[in-house]
């Protein structure tokens, strides 16, 4: 756990690095070696590694539009993730999907940038261990600005009322972009939103990566177990700004501090130490995460940009009228602007 | 351009107590796009609602709210994101006058922002006109200047009907993503409107005609200035707006000109380029020498930057399109 959260750490620290890069001085979305927007899960880290440690390759996690942590605790493959997100064509998606949009189906984890939209999918992929057989189980995490959405309340019920082995996740960062909690939704506990619909409800508090990793023991063993789904709630805290680039103007100070003073990692590292575990193991973890990420990076940067005419592919499995689903004739001729 | 549309909001707002603006991050935000930056301070947050995560919800409420009398102005963070709110969109605020025998009217704005070049992969880079536009019911506004944005958006909060008003970010005028000079126009201080139904020729010319909107607009006129080194006079005409569309000034465009290029930021089959070509078609098809059409080839926006530049037409494949119909 400890591991994964320090990779995850680490990762995001030499991803911003690397997306800030000729965005200054003036920040300019659309330029450096990492377009688009970013959003990174610093303060997250507890969550992601304390459910994923109860997870095997064949069980599926659905992550929304802040992945990375859940990602590396799932197992999915750090160079190619990288790659995609410098829009490689070895990425883990060819370069088409971004850091939004990574898809890993060796660890059957794939995430989305459409508020609440893994949850429905999650609940899919328990139907189909429950029909197949198996004791597979699946994980939608979502943050708690998502749990207003029709889609999460609908995937509640779904799996509520056909005993799936699923359970939902949410990440409460008491933030959805600049939108504070108690100003859109009215519990405070989003774990109570299971109650109308007949399945557990928990909620772990402040960031604290062991009770999450037992209070998700004993959500995906319920699941495993045939006995249906749990809804978890787990405090985190967010770091930064909701995306690179978010200036945080709507944001107290006193918000922020509170954030930066409640940090998971340091947290897990005050509690290995109180079990007895000595400084340099910890300090070996910490050096072995961190050139992971660094070779992840860059083999990453070496690797290939995408031919233009990529962009015709996979638009479908199976091509209509021939390789590519349009002809790239038809489209426009490449360009510069 | 955002601040041409915040400007009509405000004016509008100060004018009629009914009107409101609603979206997630419509407040202290101001907006992602600054769509409605500075609102909150003047207005406060009963007439500047932040609202739950919960498009279904919001915007069917801005639906029931329009058809009460009030004049909501809701926000659609972008325009990918309709999907989880198409019902209360398509089958409400679009047909609910319809249905109702025109017993009901829905007066609301539904602003959305539009468009890529920014890598930003599938689900927040898309153009999505012809979506809109497909469905009747609803009018579609697409400024692409500061001067049209305000115009544009007064008529919109003083119509009776739903209009949905797809504005490009990459107009915004965003410290982050950086516009090109074209939508920085003047913008008088006092009201005005920008009628719907009447494209603007932003550039006369005889050669051909370049039939487009948003974004591209300026990519067309960037065309048109290059072209014009090459001794090619093209006309390049602006929209404003798809529903209604100003039929006469594109015929009348193509009646001169003999070719037709449709230029559209949005999917190539099925959208807006397609409708431009059988309109021109179908009203005088001996006037027709040669059409052409540039738009996003039908595949989702992809996230690498040498995919998303081969598939987002540039100003260099609308100049490729015009010569290929002068020729
Ligand atoms: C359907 C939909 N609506 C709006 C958005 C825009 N959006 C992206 S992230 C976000 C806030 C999400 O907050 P939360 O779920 O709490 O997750 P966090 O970002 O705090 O981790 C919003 C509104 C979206 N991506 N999808």
């Amino acid at each position: 756990m400890y591991d994964d959260m320090v990779t995850a750490r680490r990762y995001e620290e030499r991803l911003q690095e690397e997306y800030l890069e000729g965005k200054q001085p003036s920040f300019d979305i659309s330029a450096g070696p990492i377009p688009g927007e970013l959003h990174l899960a610093a303060g997250h880290e507890a969550s992601g590694a304390g459910v994923c440690a109860h997870l095997r390759d064949d069980d599926t996690v659905t992550a929304p539009h802040r992945p990375h942590h859940v990602a590396v605790a799932k197992g999915v493959d750090l160079k190619r993730m990288t790659a995609e997100i410098f829009g490689r064509e070895t990425g883990l998606c060819r370069g088409k999907g971004g850091h939004m949009h990574l898809f890993d189906p060796d660890v059957n984890f794939a995430c989305s940038g459409i508020i609440a939209e893994g949850c429905p999918p999650a609940v899919g992929a328990a139907m189909a261990a429950k029909k197949r057989n198996t004791d597979a189980v699946a994980v939608a995490f979502l943050g708690e600005g998502a749990i207003d959405q029709g889609g999460f309340f609908e995937s509640l019920n779904l799996a509520s009322v056909h005993d799936l082995p699923v359970v939902f996740v949410i990440e409460d960062n008491d933030w959805a972009i600049s939108m504070p909690k108690e100003r859109v939704t009215d519990v405070e506990n989003g774990a109570d939103r299971a109650g109308g619909f007949d399945l557990p409800g928990v909620r772990v508090d402040h960031d604290d990566a062991v009770a999450v990793h037992e209070a998700a023991g004993e959500a995906v063993g319920r699941a495993r177990d045939g006995n249906g789904p749990t809804l978890l709630e787990v405090q985190v805290h967010r770091r930064m700004g909701h995306f690179m680039g978010d200036a945080e103007g709507y944001r107290p100070d006193a918000d922020r501090e509170r954030a930066e003073a409640r940090d998971s990692v340091e947290r897990i590292e005050a509690d290995l130490a109180d079990y007895g575990v000595d400084d340099d193991e910890l300090a070996a973890i910490r050096e072995r995460a961190e050139s992971r990420v660094e070779e992840a990076i860059e083999w990453a940067k070496e690797q290939p940009e995408p031919d233009p005419g990529q962009a015709y592919e996979d638009v479908f499995t199976n091509p209509v009228g021939g390789a590519a689903a349009t002809d790239p004739s038809a489209g426009a001729a490449g360009g510069d602007d | 351009m955002s601040r041409a549309m915040v400007e009509a909001v405000a004016a509008e707002m100060r004018a009629d107590e009914e009107v409101f603006v609603m979206g997630e991050d419509v407040a202290d935000y101001g907006g992602i796009f600054d769509s409605t930056e500075g609102l909150l301070e003047e207005f406060g947050h009963d007439r500047i609602m932040d609202v739950p995560i919960s498009e279904t919800g919001f915007i069917g409420a801005g639906v029931g709210a329009a058809q009460a009398g009030m004049r909501p102005i809701v926000e659609l963070m972008f325009a990918d994101f309709f999907g989880v709110a198409m019902d209360q969109i398509y089958n409400g605020m679009a047909k609910n006058t319809y249905m109702s025998g025109g017993a009901v009217s829905v007066p609301m704005v539904l602003t959305t922002a539009v468009g890529g070049t920014y890598n930003d992969a599938a689900q927040h880079s898309q153009t999505l006109y012809g979506t809109f536009a497909h469905l009747p019911g609803m009018k579609v506004v697409v400024p692409s200047t500061a001067y049209d944005a305000k115009g544009l958006m007064h008529t919109a909060v003083r119509d009776d009907d739903p209009v949905v008003y797809m504005f490009h970010k990459r107009l915004m005028g965003l410290g982050w993503m950086p516009a090109p000079p074209g939508p920085k126009t003047a913008v008088p201080e006092e009201e005005y409107t920008v009628p719907f139904g009447e494209a603007d020729v932003k550039r006369e010319g005889g050669d051909a005609t370049v039939v487009t909107l948003g974004l591209h607009v300026h990519r067309a006129l960037a065309a048109a200035e290059d072209l014009a080194e090459e001794g090619i006079d093209a006309e390049v005409i602006d929209l404003r707006t798809l529903v209604p569309l100003d039929e006469e000034t594109v015929l009348e465009s193509v009646g001169k000109t003999g070719r037709l290029v449709v230029v559209d930021e949005d999917y190539r089959s099925f959208g807006v380029t397609g409708e431009l070509i059988a309109l021109a078609a179908e009203s005088n098809l001996d006037a027709l020498d040669a059409v052409e059409r540039v738009a996003m080839p039908d595949v989702p926006v992809p996230y690498a930057r040498p995919l998303e530049e081969e598939v987002n037409p540039d100003s260099e494949a609308v100049a490729a399109a015009v010569r290929s119909v002068v020729e």
